[in-house]
């Protein structure tokens, strides 16, 4: 689960590590407000920053400065009204800019290969990391944490030194990198990105002061991890979430939502994988990825219908499961069950194989559905079904 | 013989009073799997699966007692990294651990304690194993499979069966069919059963099937063009129409940051020379065609 730049900043200042002040605004006049707020405080301009799950808001135009509250206040209303990569912006964070003298990158990720938290930084901090991995691999330098310590002093000085960092900003950076390490260990995160990492000039009453400050922040939290989380749960972005994945939450389901006309229902993620690529083979496109669990029982069935019929694109419903927990018998009178009560007719192609499945071919003949003996069949008559009923296929 | 398991298996079940626990041990029992022992906390003394198991309250006490070398556990996911510990510190070699949903982050030092000992951890969020006519340990359906060459290496469950079904069907038999799991952090690679068929001399050509996420896939198929070469082989990876950015079920099934693409796997997979299906059903006549002939 992702969550948002002002959450993410929330974990890192509960580990102690240095981040400017900021506000969340929902409304141009509350963007205002924050602003006068830092203005006063002695800030030269804020920078107002469109909070959305996904990357690219810079580039989209949703990060911009101002330099009086009025200012703030027309950008914000800017950016409350644009899109970002089809999200609307519903919220925008405002904090003060301070003078950037140099920016960094700093990220800690789980590494499947090596089996380790992998913190790498770069020099080339405030562009897209991606960016730099391709165009200069040679910037961002990596050393892996160790799997029952965490990240070791030493590691994390020869990072500083790698990306240029002297003097004090060697210490600050020991310390923001191992809080890192530590906030994901803490919260169970997958992934944390400071981005920038930036050197931040202040003008004191002792003249100026430099310091390592975290300007940004990204975290995704892992989904297993959740259920011993509940304050992150909390973080839950409900305005950006399909009001479908909810309910797939709730019967444990695992749904993806995607663009085609043929709903699937699958046991096992890699046979609804497989599923969906037979749809796209056969000539069809699938309208999701759902998998109804080991051991799906009726109720879990219905619920699964419920999520695939809810989108008005569905032409054709393919249902593949393969036996081995599952009984098919149960699958069977679970689709019959939610056929009887759906208040859409779509045409359905059901294979049913494994335990139980001859009981279930019995049920579902009864019950006059179609019924397919293999997965390449299945394929063929659902798109083949999608495109009689007018599906784009 | 076959790998990691086989007629010297000796199954200890963690959980094996639990629903899943009970129901699957029975299905092993059935298919002739030589479990010896059972263990949960507070039960020990008692005897499951209508007496013909003993159960114990910890694994050293079914290790001693019934030379239990393999374990494989049901418990939940919040027990489930404990419970590796546990068959670690007993000192038993190959651990399945069945249980979905564990927090990566848990599965990290344990990885490691597991590595340090020397013992083989298979999973978590994996099927098991089978060697057919000999051993299954963990949730394959049994009626799938025929005794024969062909080593099955796999990160999933049901499209495991699928493929397998159609293998057998095709009269093509399997050496081991191994569930390595679908989690991003697994105790056994599919480069490390790859090795371990490499050495199998039983095990005569190779199956690989693999999905979206990490790159996994891409060593093994290295590894593969280096050591496999004259080895018949074939493949399949799901998710060749999955997004990128969405966890496609599997904790480990992501594409993230345009890696870990079907694309990138099946290129990778053909520049080894390993041919890759576009259907499950079609793994059989690949095989063949790379020239298996049991």
């Amino acid at each position: 689960m992702k969550i948002q730049e002002a959450d993410a900043k929330t974990l890192l200042v509960a580990a102690g590590l240095p981040v400017p002040p900021w506000a969340v605004a929902r409304t141009p006049a509350e963007a205002r407000a924050a602003a006068e707020r830092f203005l006063g405080d002695g800030a030269g301009r804020v920078v107002i920053k469109a909070q959305v799950l996904v990357g690219g808001r810079g580039k989209a135009g949703g990060v911009k400065l101002a330099g009086s509250p009025r200012e703030a206040e027309d950008v914000a209303s800017r950016i409350l009204g644009m899109d970002v990569k089809g999200i609307p912006v519903r919220k925008v964070l405002v904090g003060p800019a301070g003078v950037i003298v140099k920016e960094f990158y700093l990220g800690a990720i789980l590494d499947r290969a090596s089996r380790r938290i992998v913190v790498m930084a770069s020099a080339e901090g405030g562009v897209e990391i991606e960016e730099v991995a391709k165009a200069n691999p040679g910037a961002i330098h990596r050393v892996a944490a160790h799997p029952l310590l965490g990240l070791l002093d030493y590691q994390a000085r020869a990072l500083a030194f790698a990306v240029g960092l002297a003097g004090p900003h060697l210490r600050e950076f020991v310390k923001i990198a191992k809080g890192l390490v530590a906030t994901m260990k803490a919260n169970d995160a997958d992934l944390i990105e400071v981005n920038p990492l930036a050197i931040i000039r202040e003008s004191g009453p002792e003249g100026h002061v430099e310091r390592l400050t975290c300007l940004d922040a990204k975290i995704t939290l892992d989904d297993s991890a959740l259920p011993r989380h509940p304050e992150l749960e909390k973080l839950r972005d409900l305005d950006e979430e399909d009001p479908a994945d909810a309910e797939a939450r709730l019967y444990d389901i695992s749904f993806i939502h995607l663009d085609g006309s043929i709903g699937c229902m699958v046991n096992g993620a890699g046979l609804a994988m497989t599923t969906m690529d037979l749809v796209k083979r056969a000539g069809g496109e699938p309208a999701n990825f759902l998998d109804i669990g080991g051991g799906a029982k009726a109720d879990r069935v219905a619920a699964a219908m419920r999520l695939i019929l809810a989108d008005p694109k569905v032409k054709a419903i393919l249902v593949n499961i393969f036996g081995g927990i599952t009984r098919g018998d149960e699958v069977a009178r679970g689709l019959i069950d939610a056929r009887s009560r759906q208040e859409r007719e779509v045409p359905m192609i059901v294979r049913i194989v494994g335990t139980n499945a001859e009981e279930a071919g019995r049920l579902l003949q009864e019950a006059h559905f179609e019924t397919a003996a293999t997965l390449d069949e299945a394929a063929q008559k659902a798109v083949a079904a999608a495109r009689a009923a007018g599906g784009a296929g | 013989m076959s790998i990691l398991i086989g007629r010297d298996t000796r199954l200890v079940v963690h959980g094996i009073t639990g629903r899943e626990g009970e129901f699957h041990s029975r299905q092993m029992l059935e298919y002739g799997t030589n479990i010896v022992a059972g263990m949960t906390p507070g039960k020990g003394g008692l005897h499951a699966l209508d007496n013909r198991v003993p159960v114990f309250n910890t694994i050293e006490e079914a290790v001693r007692e019934t030379g239990a070398n393999t374990s494989c556990i049901f418990v939940p996911a919040g027990g489930a990294p404990d419970s590796i510990l546990e068959a670690v510190g007993a000192g038993v070699s190959t651990i399945f651990c069945i249980t979905e949903g564990i927090p990566t982050l848990d599965m990290l030092p344990v990885v490691e304690v597991v590595r340090a000992a020397g013992a083989r951890l298979i999973g978590p969020n994996c099927p098991g194993a089978t060697s057919p006519g000999r051993a299954k340990v963990g949730i394959i359906p049994g009626s799938i499979h025929l005794e024969g060459g062909v080593g099955v290496v796999s990160r999933s469950g049901t499209l495991t069966y699928e493929a397998v079904q159609a293998m057998s069907d095709a009269g093509i038999g399997q050496s081991t069919c191994v569930g390595i799991g679908g989690d991003p952090l697994i105790g056994t690679t599919f480069l490390d059963v790859l090795q371990l068929f490499a050495a199998d001399p039983e095990t005569q050509g190779i199956v690989l099937i693999g999905e979206i996420g990490g790159a996994a896939e891409e060593e093994a198929a290295a590894w593969a063009a280096e050591h496999l070469r004259g080895v018949p082989m074939a493949a399949f990876i799901a998710g060749r129409t999955a997004p990128e950015g969405k966890r496609m079920g599997h904790a480990g099934a992501i594409i993230s940051g345009g890696r870990g693409t079907a694309a990138e796997k099946v290129a990778a997979l053909e520049a080894a020379g390993i041919r890759v299906a576009s259907s499950p059903t079609e793994i059989p006549a690949l095989l063949r065609e790379a020239g298996y002939r049991g």
